[in-house]
């Protein structure tokens, strides 16, 4: 079930997702949010360093990064779209992929490990029907990963749905959170 | 103060006091608080007076080295006709460490003083605080913080009055753990993926944007305000055993353990004491068995040593272990220690930048290693191979992960021997869990 990250990631299958997306595409950085990035460049002596914030506001606005989104970003910070992708890669909170509706993510490092984070990643699999990590249920509203350590281990086991951070997380307590959601 | 517990009569509330206190999140509250005095103090003061009394306080770095923070500000050296950065590390990802987050969510605006502070003092115009993606209640206080500072002219080109130019700018992670790393950090902050450079140059000469850089973690930082309003002598007495560690120190438990949550006690604090009075031992029918004291990259101790700590940066040394972060993970006698460790290996794994060899492929060997005798597969051998492959992997990368994912197998091996032995000879780990209540 578990994603073998060590010894080469097997990819679930995306296909479906990226056939969804493929629409024309139409510009993040206009009116409001063009201004925003003209904002954020004045805070560093390279355009190069607003990189991170300005394909935070593409996943804002369009929940995933999608490779032209990858080559506005890099036409106007002046880099090639090679290098913005190589950026893209190594951080993992960029979705190169659309995500389901709600985007769980739930911590299973060893402090949280030893205070039962197992079970809730089974349980949120089981009542979300994602069926596997990584991917995203049939109605296309839940996709589950596990986390590497989220910086709540006191609260464990802490679950981000989105942008919402959620402390003390049990397996019993997983139906209501997904009730809540819906 | 124990967050989110009741605060514990032991401890010495002066970073956390304010801890689930809502009105001090915001600058009319943080001001009714004391908020910002320090930091008027420090403008009319001396850049060179300022790291003077840091120095003098004993202030040590509180994201896990322990470097003396006002040497290292004074490694910045004014009049080079260069600009200086202040980088603020709050990209807290090590296991069991969750310190900065209570700090940047219940108070905010004594980060903003703290990295106003050190920047002046450092001859910088300009801090960046660079707080993990994952962390979005930090943040969002951390924004709203920084606009009230600037709304009120704490922040910007005439800082607080007084004609100087001090800028704090809230940057955002995107997931990755090496970025706490200092060198990876300026890399991410400069755009780039975040793989650590190999020193030197040491940041004070070629930092962030190739400028005299420095960076401190977020708890060092606002320690610096107290220090500023109560002298460093102050601060020098707050230590129970010897002068080389001093003031308080915020401590995350998490684990097996009663009451998690984050504490702040003066250095030297009996390591026993805390665990079992202020922290309140462990759950119900249990026993402790383990503890990593410094976040999941230093040794793990065995109770015996644990319990002999004295709580400050040699004290942990002389038990066999490291202060770390202050995150404190506790483990009880219903877990597997080759589990944990395992777990951790995977970690380290996950989290690798990839650049050195022995780092790359040594912590993925580790965690295939580690997980066949988890699952009974492993061989006697297998105990020498990681013992070998943890030699390698040790001193010999450009930065201290690939060191940090072989501390915890290596000291596993050596102090739980037994456990790796009875899994790979068939006798399956059978966890005490009858008497849980």
């Amino acid at each position: 079930m578990t994603p073998d990250l060590v010894g080469g990631l097997e990819s679930p299958d995306y296909a479906s997702h990226d056939r969804a997306a493929h629409e024309p595409y139409a510009p993040v950085f206009t009116g409001d949010v063009k201004r925003e990035l003209d904002e954020l460049l004045t805070r560093y002596p390279t355009k190069m360093a607003a990189l991170l914030p300005a394909l935070w506001i593409v996943q804002r606005e369009r929940r995933w990064v999608s490779e032209e989104g990858m080559v506005e970003v890099a036409d106007l910070l002046e880099l090639t779209p090679a290098y913005v992708k190589g950026v893209v890669t190594f951080y993992t909170m960029y979705h190169q992929h659309p995500v389901g509706k709600y985007f769980i993510q739930v911590c299973t490092t060893s402090p949280c490990g030893i205070c039962g984070a197992d079970d809730v990643v089974k349980a949120l699999l089981r009542h979300t029907n994602a069926g596997e990590l990584g991917l995203t249920s049939p109605d296309g509203r839940f996709t589950v990963i596990e986390v590497e350590c989220l910086g709540a281990c006191g609260f464990a086991t802490p679950v981000m749905v989105n942008e919402e951070f959620i402390e003390s997380v049990t397996p019993e307590k997983v139906p209501d959170l997904l009730a809540r959601l819906a | 103060m124990g967050y989110p517990n009741q605060p514990h009569q032991r401890e010495t509330t002066v970073l956390s006091r304010y801890f689930g206190d809502t009105e001090a999140r915001t600058l009319a509250g943080w001001k009714k608080r004391g908020g910002y005095k320090a930091l008027e103090k420090a403008l009319g003061m001396a850049p060179a007076d300022i790291v003077n009394v840091v120095k003098e306080s004993g202030l040590r770095g509180r994201g896990g080295a322990g470097f003396p923070t006002g040497i290292k500000w004074s490694f910045m050296k004014p009049g080079d006709g260069k600009p200086h950065y202040l980088c603020c590390n709050a990209d807290e990802s090590e296991p069991g460490t969750f310190k900065d987050r209570e700090l940047m969510r219940w108070t905010p605006h004594a980060l903003v003083e703290g990295c106003a502070i050190g920047a002046y003092a450092i001859g910088a115009e300009t801090a960046y605080v660079y707080i993990r993606g994952e962390f979005t209640e930090p943040l969002y206080w951390m924004d709203q913080a920084v606009k009230e500072a600037y709304a009120a002219g704490i922040l910007g080109k005439n800082a607080m009055g007084t004609g100087k130019r001090i800028d704090v700018h809230v940057h955002k992670g995107a997931g990755a753990y090496i970025c706490g790393e200092e060198t990876a950090l300026m890399e991410s902050l400069e755009g780039r993926r975040g793989n650590p450079r190999i020193k030197p140059p040491f940041p004070a000469v070629s930092g962030v944007f190739g400028m005299p850089t420095t960076i401190n973690n977020v708890e060092t930082l606002i320690a610096a305000a107290p220090i500023l309003m109560n002298g460093a002598d102050w601060y020098k007495k707050m230590s129970l055993s010897n002068p080389k560690s001093t003031g308080t120190k915020l401590f995350s438990v998490c684990g097996n353990i009663q009451r998690p949550g984050t504490y702040e006690v003066v250095m030297g604090f009996p390591f026993k004491e805390f665990l079992y009075d202020l922290c309140g031992g462990p759950p119900h029918g249990r026993k402790f068995k383990a503890v990593i004291p410094g976040g999941a990259s230093v040794p793990i101790q065995t109770l015996e040593e644990a319990e002999a700590t004295l709580m400050d940066y040699e004290g942990f040394v002389a038990q066999g272990s490291m202060l770390g972060s202050g995150g404190v993970i506790v483990i009880d006698d219903a877990q597997s220690m080759v589990s944990v460790i395992a777990r951790l290996a995977r970690f380290f794994a996950h989290e690798s930048c990839g650049q050195c060899t022995q780092c790359r492929e040594g912590t993925a060997w580790t965690t295939k290693i580690m997980e066949r005798i988890r699952d009974g597969e492993g061989t006697i051998e297998d105990m020498d191979t990681l013992l070998d492959i943890g030699e390698q992997m040790t001193g010999k990368t450009i930065c201290v992960l690939s060191d940090s994912c072989a501390v915890p197998v290596v000291s596993g091996i050596k102090k739980f021997r037994g456990e790796f032995e009875a899994l790979i000879q068939g006798r399956r780990f059978h966890p005490v869990i009858a008497a849980v209540a």
